[in-house]
């Protein structure tokens, strides 16, 4: 009993977060930046911050996180810190040769006013970058928003890099938002599938699920090449997957060079995954290929089999906007309960629309955004469920309740397979129910008396 | 529209000429927004008719995320749009986060889009450009004209030289410039002599001298601008020069700022003519 001391008596609460829903800007920023092929993300900032987060992301991906930073001191905060920015750029571009580095802020750096635009004009002018090498740059401070808002503002920094020639290249951008490199990689297969030339950004498959062949790769050989994000703006149009994630950048790409944009669902679960496809089918003009209305098929099926196990049971998630938003419909669509869901990252549209898909259930949902799991603990003991979906940090409060608990969203700091095996599409929804129907007849199976102990379930 | 930063050394008069030329911008028949970066939230008072604003971070801390614009913009003195940035109390927090913090905000929201139809959007900046929160409203993409307002006192001039200087660094990887000194008369000796070389030798021009006058401190006192207070008298028509000179201005430079040793030679050369 690890929480034992989490009351469940809920008092208001105004000035304290416990177990927080979120981590920082620059994890986010920092994911979206690996997601160049040929990109070193740079912190500039103090060491410490750039540590940790490189450790976050290691944890979670099983992978070697390669970053720089401006290494502020005692002067760098008084003074500011383009001197060891330039440094910095003279360095990396010496030793470690990358095609383009992505620097994001920290709370300090930010604080101080650093103007990295600035910095990276008067490098240019004084010859610091070598031909071909470009920087791009976000403003991440951590006392604003969350690792989502770090991700979507790198994310956004680069459409900087988008360019328009005038000639429409047929292609769709496609921004997956932050998934997991498995789920890029599904994207892009249904993209194919449906006929779509596309240009996924960022693109994180290849990067950071890559195969251990003996020979270490400071650059992996996935990412999105810098070819492509500057052929991003001769797109005929661009997919934005999540509101939160990836809408900012498709909407730069509009504003500055006139790529329409649509904003969608992360395609996770049934109906998000339909509109996802139709969004594919609309812009190649063609019917679905029968492969994908056979996956669909498929995920159907196994929903109407075990609905009986899934009818009416309780879930409490938590996590990112855009995900829980898809994750709720799944579940809705499948008549499970979503009853308590919580995200850390702030924005009240969350709770708006998590309103909105849980209308028609007979319950009034608990849904907070800017909210923690502490609160969520809370909720569970005053009104207990039967599922808990969620990070690795949820395991504290499905060991104390003793609930079934399924790992989805990040971090994943303890369990494996999320890098390779995808939860987007109809074949990540599949695995997705597996997952979940896993540990509903597990515990079905523990708390069965001897005689309903069934074989066939 | 125009982006307009107004520097100068605490106590110099930026907020009262800022405002009292925002009026004569106005007479003009100008859509002028006025920004003030400033944690005591006075830049707007004149335009105002007294202390009714509330700034963009009481809103941002009372209210969280949702900030609306019409919480924060109040409209003013013959139209004007009026925003205070606002701050921590003196001794805590940090001032200079506090105008990053609000100039995203007012982006974000939209304030300075072209269907609100601004011609100048002016921001008045604390004291000296003393850290880079202070610097912000003169980054690439926002204001791009500066106006310093000193007078010839030392520390005055002192100040507007350490600004030009803040402005140089700037100036090297963006637009803004420097559109000239505002000469703010304390009836030094030969203060317009003085800052009209001063000017000369930074690259750039005094764009106006405003004299003295007390009816400034009476328009203070009933919380308006000389303009609107007594429209016939002669400092409201100073006012309407400034405003005019700076509608009409031509000149943007990057600064040359002086050595320390020249611009007390300045001083000295001026100071003991008499």
């Amino acid at each position: 009993m690890l929480l034992r001391h989490t009351p469940k008596e809920i008092s208001e609460r105004s000035a304290l977060t416990i177990n927080p829903a979120k981590t920082c800007q620059p994890i986010g920023a920092m994911y979206a930046a690996l997601g160049i092929h040929g990109c070193l993300p740079h912190s500039h900032g103090s060491q410490g911050c750039c540590a940790y987060h490189r450790s976050t992301l290691t944890r979670h991906y099983k992978e070697p996180i390669s970053a720089a930073t401006s290494s502020f001191t005692e002067g760098a905060s008084v003074f500011g810190g383009q001197a060891n920015m330039m440094q910095a750029i003279s360095n990396i571009f010496a030793v470690y040769e990358p095609e383009i580095i992505a620097v994001h802020t920290t709370c300090l750096s930010e604080t101080i006013g650093e103007d990295l635009k600035q910095i990276r004009k008067k490098a240019i002018t004084e010859g610091k970058f070598p031909k071909g090498k470009y920087m791009i740059s976000a403003s991440t401070p951590s006392y604003v928003g969350s690792h989502v808002t770090g991700f979507a503002n790198m994310v956004t920094a680069m459409t900087e890099l988008a360019e328009s020639t005038g000639k429409k290249n047929g292609k769709v951008n496609i921004i997956p938002g932050w998934v997991e490199p498995a789920d890029m990689e599904e994207i892009k297969r249904l993209a194919a599938l449906v006929g779509v030339k596309s240009i996924l950004f960022p693109d994180t498959s290849g990067v950071l699920n890559g195969p251990l062949s003996g020979e270490y790769k400071m650059f992996p050989d996935g990412g999105t090449t810098i070819a492509e994000l500057k052929a991003t703006g001769d797109a005929v149009g661009t997919l934005a997957l999540g509101e939160w994630c990836s809408a900012d950048a498709a909407r730069e790409l509009d504003k500055k060079h006139k790529v329409p944009c649509k904003v969608l669902d992360m395609p996770f679960g049934l109906k998000a995954t339909d509109r996802f496809i139709d969004a594919l089918r609309t812009v190649a003009g063609v019917t679905v290929p029968d492969e994908i209305g056979l996956e669909r098929g498929q995920l159907v099926d196994l929903i109407s089999d075990m609905h009986q196990y899934l009818y009416h049971k309780k879930v409490a998630l938590v996590g990112d906007p855009d995900q829980l938003i898809s994750m709720t419909e799944f579940l809705v669509s499948m008549d499970m309960y979503p009853v308590h869901i919580v995200t850390g990252t702030p924005g009240k549209k969350f709770e708006r629309r998590i309103k909105e898909l849980t209308a028609g259930l007979p319950y009034q949902v608990n849904v907070k955004a800017k909210g923690d799991m502490f609160m969520l603990h809370q909720w569970i003991k005053n009104e207990p469920v039967d599922l808990l979906i969620g990070n690795t940090y949820c395991k504290y409060i499905a060991r104390d309740e003793d609930i079934p608990f399924v790992r989805w969203g990040f971090p994943i700091l303890d369990r494996q397979g999320h890098q390779y095996f995808p939860t987007v599409g109809y074949k990540g929804a599949l695995r997705l129910l597996e997952k979940i129907l896993t540990v509903l007849l597990d515990r079905k199976d523990r708390d069965s008396p001897e005689q309903t102990f069934e074989l066939v379930l | 529209m125009r982006k307009v930063a107004i520097y100068g050394k605490g106590g110099i008069g930026k907020s009262t000429t800022t405002q009292n030329t925002v009026a004569g911008l106005v007479e003009m028949g100008r859509k002028v927004m006025v920004v003030g970066c400033d944690p005591k939230a006075d830049s707007t008072r004149l335009l105002l008719g007294g202390l009714a604003q509330k700034s963009v971070l009481d809103t941002l801390r009372e209210e969280g995320e949702d900030v609306e614009l019409d919480d924060i913009r109040k409209e003013g003195y013959g139209g004007t749009l009026c925003v205070e940035s606002g701050g921590p109390e003196p001794g805590v927090g940090c001032a200079g986060r506090g105008i990053i913090t609000s100039i995203n905000m007012l982006e974000s929201l939209g304030a300075y889009e072209e269907s609100v139809g601004l011609d100048y959007a002016f921001y008045d900046v604390l004291g000296d450009v003393v850290c880079g929160g202070f610097a912000m409203p003169i980054r690439d993409g926002k204001a791009e004209e500066i106006y310093i307002v000193c007078s010839g006192e030392m520390m005055a001039m002192y100040a507007a030289n350490n600004i030009s200087k803040g402005i140089v660094k700037f100036a090297q990887s963006g637009n803004v410039r420097l559109g000239g000194l505002i000469c703010n008369s304390r009836n030094v000796d030969n203060e317009k002599e003085m800052i009209e070389e001063f000017a000369k030798k930074l690259g750039t021009q005094m764009i106006y001298f405003v004299p003295r006058h007390n009816d400034v401190q009476r328009a203070e006192i009933n919380r308006k601008t000389v303009i609107e207070w007594k429209p016939d008298a002669e400092q409201a028509d100073e006012y309407r020069g400034l405003a005019k000179a700076i509608d009409g201005n031509k000149m943007f430079v990057v600064p040359t700022p002086l050595a320390i040793e020249e611009l007390e030679k300045l001083l000295m050369d001026y100071g003991l003519m008499n």
